[in-house]
């Protein structure tokens, strides 16, 4: 019912705004402008209020137990706030230092973009560090068990362990940090993986045509057909009768790239056939070049950018899938840490949000940490489709 | 006439292209009086459709207008609201665009379209509406009138689906009508039928008109007044026949100077020498449909065959033929007396290099991610086997010959060349094999006229230096004028007629020859009328109807 | 026979023929299983004649194709079998009523199509008004918070907003319930209560995705020259969607709500363990933790089925939607 009377108020509030934009400026943009603008602009300014409102709540109440929406929205809003400096004075730095060439695309940049690139940067550098980077090891179980969050020792935490310690007494941070490495590589692996193999027979299948083109694409149509998630857990059903542990994770990787190449086929495939149409490819056959000048002179280099652009994409849907296997208990195996097996481990502290908001951070972090990850990737993929159909034009 | 219809004053317009904004027009002035219509041309990238549109009131997304001021019939356009706009648009001031076939909604009937803005503007009612745009089906000659208005867009053929826009935009028999390029995707004997249309309506009606094209010998027939626009600027403005007999500017007559390149003509060649490309009866298909019958010519050493037709003639056809990628089912092709495989993949690297290809669209035919060096180079590399120093200077040989500085362009990449150089760098690429033969696919038809001029006359010098042989495509009758020694008309796939050009210029005429001919607009004003009248105004409305069956 | 019918006729044998060959597909996939399925169910201790008699009740010493055979006429007529957790449990134990694949699938089927319907409902409509507000609007303030935020919504795993959403609605403001107690005989309205939760989820990434596509079809639809025609002709913004461009956009738009179901098919595993629904996606992983061969076949072939079935049908209905289809020449 509030939301209702809050709607009508919104509405009114529209038309009263483009009324007296028509009454006092008379400049045609008001004019011209259609209701539903007006209406959109007194609702992000009702949103944008609430917000606020909500921001300069208190986080704590009179009996000084802490207010976990409030927080919880203080944490969202400062972690907005920081990444958006961040991203603006990353691209700062991008304009001022570097190359001619990098400099001008950072000119170009939008925000999201600077973003991205930056978190990817973080990523790997964390992933590559990690050994030096956590504090303790992935697999080192210490006797003080569900530490809380936050350091604090007057409120159940402990200060060697700043993100606090899971069920059986293993540092968060740590695996947080580890799991980076574990869980971003083995994606970025199986990835790898899936284009060699995609991309290769797509390639092939595009230049030679003929019945190489049927079999191929008649064979991952068929693959297609069953969805990859679905798929992935036949096969691993399939495999975990053979190897366990670290084996059923090396299984994995090769399952969910041969099931991923199939899409990286179709794409390179299409790719392919749009480029083997050209003149120029017409002008080299007739020259009599061979299969090997065509794919790897004439042909892939102008493949790069939507490859690229791919790659990206493909790579979010493999970290994804990996988490999502892992989060179901299927995917990388223990001891290693994984941010998919963490959320699913660390759940239920959940469920203490409302009277410990620290406490319930600690699933949030790593489900958090795949996100923000794929966010980044996917904002620094967006920004390169745009530039390449931009460029096009 | 005191007060022009149509009044666009010092008018600027930017367009976006990333995130900033560029000039496209740079303080245009246009003034149009009612009944009269003026002819706007210019090269692509003039800025006349832009300009068009902004007489409309009419910006398109990423489009600015930055100065200036747009009046119709006394009303600025400029400063009036969405709504007094949408008032004057389709009702009296209407709109016909080039491509017709994307125009039209693929969803609804022509008649339904057609009667959208009378009933939306309450002029008629449905039915009258309806009743209207067929007798303007009737007067724009469409074939069954009183039928094909409930046919659907794509049951319609391109010429047809034109004039049926142009009644469209007659529907609510406006003051002003903006037609952009409308036959420029159009065959030269379609676009005969619908400009004697369109010529025909507006007289009647006495509306006036905003002729868009790039095309002089078109705008000739259509306008009262030209306006030359080059770059966003106007370069003169003048009545039809004193632009036509004195032009002023000198851009203005170099675009006049065009039409006049002509090649001597050669001597025949002697009735024993062995033809260097001698095509035997091909008969080809794709799939199961034969698509070319019968097709026999000879090319002889140091001569130029252009082989004319519309689209579909199977003019391309022969050229896939000839070089091997659509082997031919029957029939058989000789280069210089000996048999050549039919399929490429069967002949010699010697074989290969003898027959080169240059094509129509440069951007195509040149690798966006090789330079102009790595592109010529290759075939020099290839074939010859030079390699490092020798062919760094054969390629810098290559570049001189087709006019481009070596040490300017060997290093760029095509994206940064102007379309004429793009075809260029094309001719180096089949020159840098050395070849006999050369096709030449429509090269000069996606460049502007003084740039296509420029390529004519290139192909002309080589061919005198270095004794070549080209088979020129083409369906533009003009460019066939100025480099052919002999013609091949095609028509459905099969060779209608075959000869030295001389010959082919000179009745009597197979009857298609002769229509294809006379079709091709000239530059004399009175043309189209004579046109007409030789014909008999019934024969156009015929030749419509047999292209549709 | 009209060319539509023809080519709809044609689609539909394709699609019988993929999913007869997907059948294959996973029937050979399970057995490339390595050791014997009996031993498996009954363990190491089993005697060989318990496990003789076992591999010839399942049918284990008939070659491969004629048990695919038997196989895939048993799943026509809807008897999936008996999963290996049931068989051991009544080996173990005895027990006179065994419980079938099918009677373990049948009411989790139920379960998951009213999870997968609630979401469609909520989705749809929701998807489809803001796609086509963000491509009407586009490149303004608008389109660009609505461009982040499904970005966002796509890139986060199913699991992270199912554990927003729980935190925001189910434990910090108690709304709904954070797991998803549906029982045989639920009212409709508790039903749909329990259901809530995980179909929010769900709607959100489902959302981002139709919404993407949508824009991107209208924003391709909106560029083409019949609506500047249209437009140049002074007709009214509201006819120009309606009347122009809206029947251009069924198609598209069709084919994008297609697909995106088909793509619930993917999410709806990870969610309904998340909020422990019971449908099938939770069968399902269970079933591929225990190598519960009858039951992950069974799955993988309903799933495989609904995917394929959905795709046939976002094509179906985009040829039935094409004018030039259904107006030959």
């Amino acid at each position: 019912m509030s939301v209702l009377i809050a709607l009508i108020a919104v509405a009114v509030a529209g038309w009263l705004f483009r009324f007296i934009g028509q009454r006092l400026t008379g400049k045609p943009y008001f004019r011209d402008m259609p209701y539903a603008v007006a209406f959109g602009f007194a609702l992000a300014v009702a949103l944008i209020g609430a917000g606020v409102w909500l921001y300069l709540q208190p986080a704590m109440n009179d009996q000084g137990v802490p207010r976990a929406s409030v927080m919880f929205f203080h944490w969202a809003v400062h972690f907005f706030a920081v990444s958006a400096v961040a991203a603006f004075l990353f691209r700062l730095l991008g304009r001022l230092v570097g190359t001619q060439g990098s400099r001008k695309l950072f000119r170009q940049m939008p925000l999201t973009a600077a973003y991205g690139i930056l978190v990817v940067a973080i990523y790997a550098f964390v992933a590559i560090f990690a050994a030096v980077l956590a504090p303790h090891g992935q697999e080192e179980v210490f006797a003080a068990a569900n530490v809380v969050p936050g350091g604090n020792p007057a409120m159940g935490g402990n200060p060697d362990f700043p993100l606090g310690t899971d069920q059986i007494g293993r540092d968060i941070l740590s695996r947080l940090i580890y799991g980076a490495q574990n869980t971003v590589g083995i994606a970025f692996a199986t990835t790898v993986l899936a284009f060699v193999l995609g991309a290769s027979l797509g390639f092939l299948a595009a230049t030679l045509r003929g019945w190489v083109d049927q079999v191929l694409s008649r064979a991952v149509d068929v693959l297609m057909a069953i969805p990859s998630l679905i798929f992935s857990l036949l096969l691993i059903t399939v495999a975990s009768a053979w190897v366990s542990g670290a084996g059923l994770t090396a299984a994995m990787v090769v399952i969910i790239a041969v099931i991923d190449a199939t899409r990286v086929f179709r794409l390179s495939r299409a790719v392919g056939m749009n480029i083997v149409v050209m003149d120029y490819i017409e002008a080299a056959r007739l020259r009599g070049e061979g299969l090997g000048y065509l794919i790897f002179r004439e042909i892939l280099p102008n493949a790069t950018a939507p490859l690229l652009a791919e790659f990206g994409l493909r790579f979010c849907f493999v970290f994804l899938t990996i988490s999502a296997l892992s989060f179901l208990g299927l995917g990388i195996q223990p001891p290693l840490a994984d941010w998919g097996t963490m959320v699913k481990d660390l759940s239920a502290f959940i469920n203490y949000a409302a009277f410990a908001p620290q406490v319930a951070s600690a699933p949030l972090l790593a489900a958090g940490a795949i996100a923000l990850l794929t966010v980044a990737v996917n904002f620094v993929v967006d920004w390169m489709l745009h530039r390449s159909s931009g460029l096009r034009e | 006439m005191t007060n022009p219809l149509v009044q666009m004053r010092g008018i600027r317009m930017d367009g976006r292209s990333d995130e900033a904004w560029s000039p496209i027009i740079k303080g245009v002035d246009l003034t149009l009086n009612r009944g009269e219509v003026l002819g706007l041309i210019g090269e692509s990238g003039a800025g006349k459709s832009t300009l068009g549109l902004a007489a409309m009131g009419f910006t398109r997304d990423g489009v600015r207008i930055s100065e200036g001021a747009v009046s119709f019939d006394g009303i600025d356009l400029l400063a009036a609201s969405a709504e007094q706009k949408r008032q004057l648009l389709g009702k009296r001031i209407a709109y016909v665009a080039q491509s017709a076939a994307a125009s039209f909604n693929p969803a609804h009937t022509l008649l339904d379209q057609h009667a959208e803005a009378p009933v939306q503007h309450g002029v008629m009612s449905r039915a009258e509406a309806e009743a209207d745009g067929m007798e303007l089906y009737r007067k724009l000659r469409l074939p069954n009138p009183d039928e094909i208005g409930f046919r659907y867009p794509h049951q319609v053929s391109g010429g047809q689906l034109q004039r049926a826009m142009t009644a469209m935009a007659m529907s609510c028999r406006p003051d002003l009508i903006i037609f952009d390029e409308p036959t420029t995707a159009l065959d030269v004997t379609t676009q005969i039928e619908v400009l004697a249309a369109i010529r025909n309506i507006v007289e009647e009606f006495g509306t006036a008109a905003i002729y868009i094209t790039h095309d002089l010998a078109v705008v000739a027939q259509m306008a009262d007044r030209i306006k030359v626009l080059l770059k966003g600027e106007e370069v003169e403005e003048a009545e039809t026949r004193e632009m036509l007999s004195a032009p002023k500017q000198d851009y203005t007559k170099s675009l006049w100077a065009v039409r006049e390149f002509q090649r001597p003509a050669k001597p025949a060649p002697a009735v024993d020498a062995t033809p260097v490309i001698s095509v035997q009866g091909i008969t080809a298909a794709y799939g199961k449909m034969d698509v070319l019958h019968d097709v026999s010519f000879d090319i002889h050493a140091g001569r130029t065959v252009a082989v004319v037709g519309e689209s579909g003639s199977g003019k391309s056809t022969t050229a896939r033929c000839i070089t091997g990628l659509l082997p031919p089912r029957l029939g058989r092709i000789e280069l210089d007396g000996a048999e050549l495989p039919l399929d490429y993949r069967k002949r010699s690297k010697d074989q290969l290099r003898q027959v080169q290809m240059i094509y129509q669209m440069a951007d195509t035919a040149l690798n966006p991610r090789q330079s102009i060096g790595d592109i010529i180079a290759r075939p020099v590399e290839f074939y010859m086997g030079l390699k490092g120093r020798a062919k760094r200077d054969r390629v810098a040989d290559l570049l001189e010959q087709i006019e481009l500085p070596a040490d300017q362009y060997y290093d760029r990449l095509p994206s940064e060349l102007s379309g004429g150089q793009k075809q260029r760098v094309g001719i180096a690429r089949a020159l840098a094999a050395e070849p006999k033969f050369i096709i030449c696919d429509e090269v000069t038809s996606a460049l502007d006229q003084l740039v296509a001029e420029g390529i004519l006359r290139l192909l002309a010098r080589l061919q005198d230096e270095l004794g070549l042989s080209y088979m020129f495509i083409t369906h533009d009758l003009a460019t066939v004028k100025s480099i052919a020694d002999e013609v091949v008309v095609m028509k459905d796939g099969a060779v209608v007629e075959q000869g030295p050009k001389a010959d082919m210029f000179r009745p009597p005429h197979h009857p298609y020859t002769d229509l294809l001919l006379s079709s091709v607009p000239e530059m004399d004003p009175d043309w189209l009328s004579d046109l007409l009248r030789e014909r008999g105004a019934d024969n156009v409305g015929d030749a419509a109807t047999a292209r549709m069956d | 026979m009209p060319p539509v019918l023809k080519i709809i006729l044609q689609r539909l044998a394709l699609g019988l023929l993929t999913l007869f060959i997907v059948s294959i597909v996973i029937f050979t996939a399970v057995n490339m299983l390595p050791g014997d399925f009996a031993q498996a169910i009954l363990g190491q201790s089993a005697t060989p004649e318990a496990i003789a008699a076992i591999r010839r009740d399942l049918g284990l010493d008939q070659p491969p194709v004629t048990r695919y055979f038997v196989w895939l006429g048993d799943m026509l007529q809807g008897n999936l079998g008996v999963s290996y957790a049931q068989l051991n449990f009544q080996s173990n134990m005895g027990g006179a009523n065994l419980k079938t694949v099918a009677d373990q699938i049948a009411p989790r089927f139920g379960n998951t199509m009213f999870l997968a319907g609630v979401t469609a409902a909520i989705a749809v409509p929701f998807a489809v008004t803001l796609g086509v507000l963000a491509a009407l609007y586009r490149n303004s303030v608008f389109d660009k918070a609505v461009n982040i935020s499904t970005l966002t919504s796509i890139s986060s795993p199913e699991f992270f907003l199912a554990y927003i959403l729980i935190l925001f609605l189910a434990v910090l403001n108690p709304i709904l319930p954070a797991i998803s107690n549906v029982y045989q005989g639920i009212a409709f309205q508790d039903r749909l209560m329990a259901t809530l939760l995980p179909a929010l989820t769900l709607t959100l990434v489902v959302t981002a995705h139709m919404m993407r596509m949508t824009r991107a079809a209208i924003i391709n639809l909106l560029a083409s020259p019949y609506i500047e025609m249209a437009r140049l002709k002074g007709v009214s913004p509201l006819r120009v969607i309606v009347k122009h461009a809206l029947p251009n956009a069924l198609a598209p738009i069709i084919n994008v709500v297609a697909l995106n179901l088909a793509y619930l098919i993917t999410g709806v595993v990870v969610v309904e363990v998340v909020f422990v629904y019971p449908g099938i996606g939770q069968l399902f992983v269970d079933a591929v933790k225990n190598r519960d061969i009858p039951v992950v076949q069974a799955c993988c072939l309903i799933f495989a089925g609904a995917y394929i079935l959905l795709n046939l049908a976002a094509d179906v209905l985009s040829i039935l939607t094409n004018p030039r289809l259904r107006h030959p020449k």
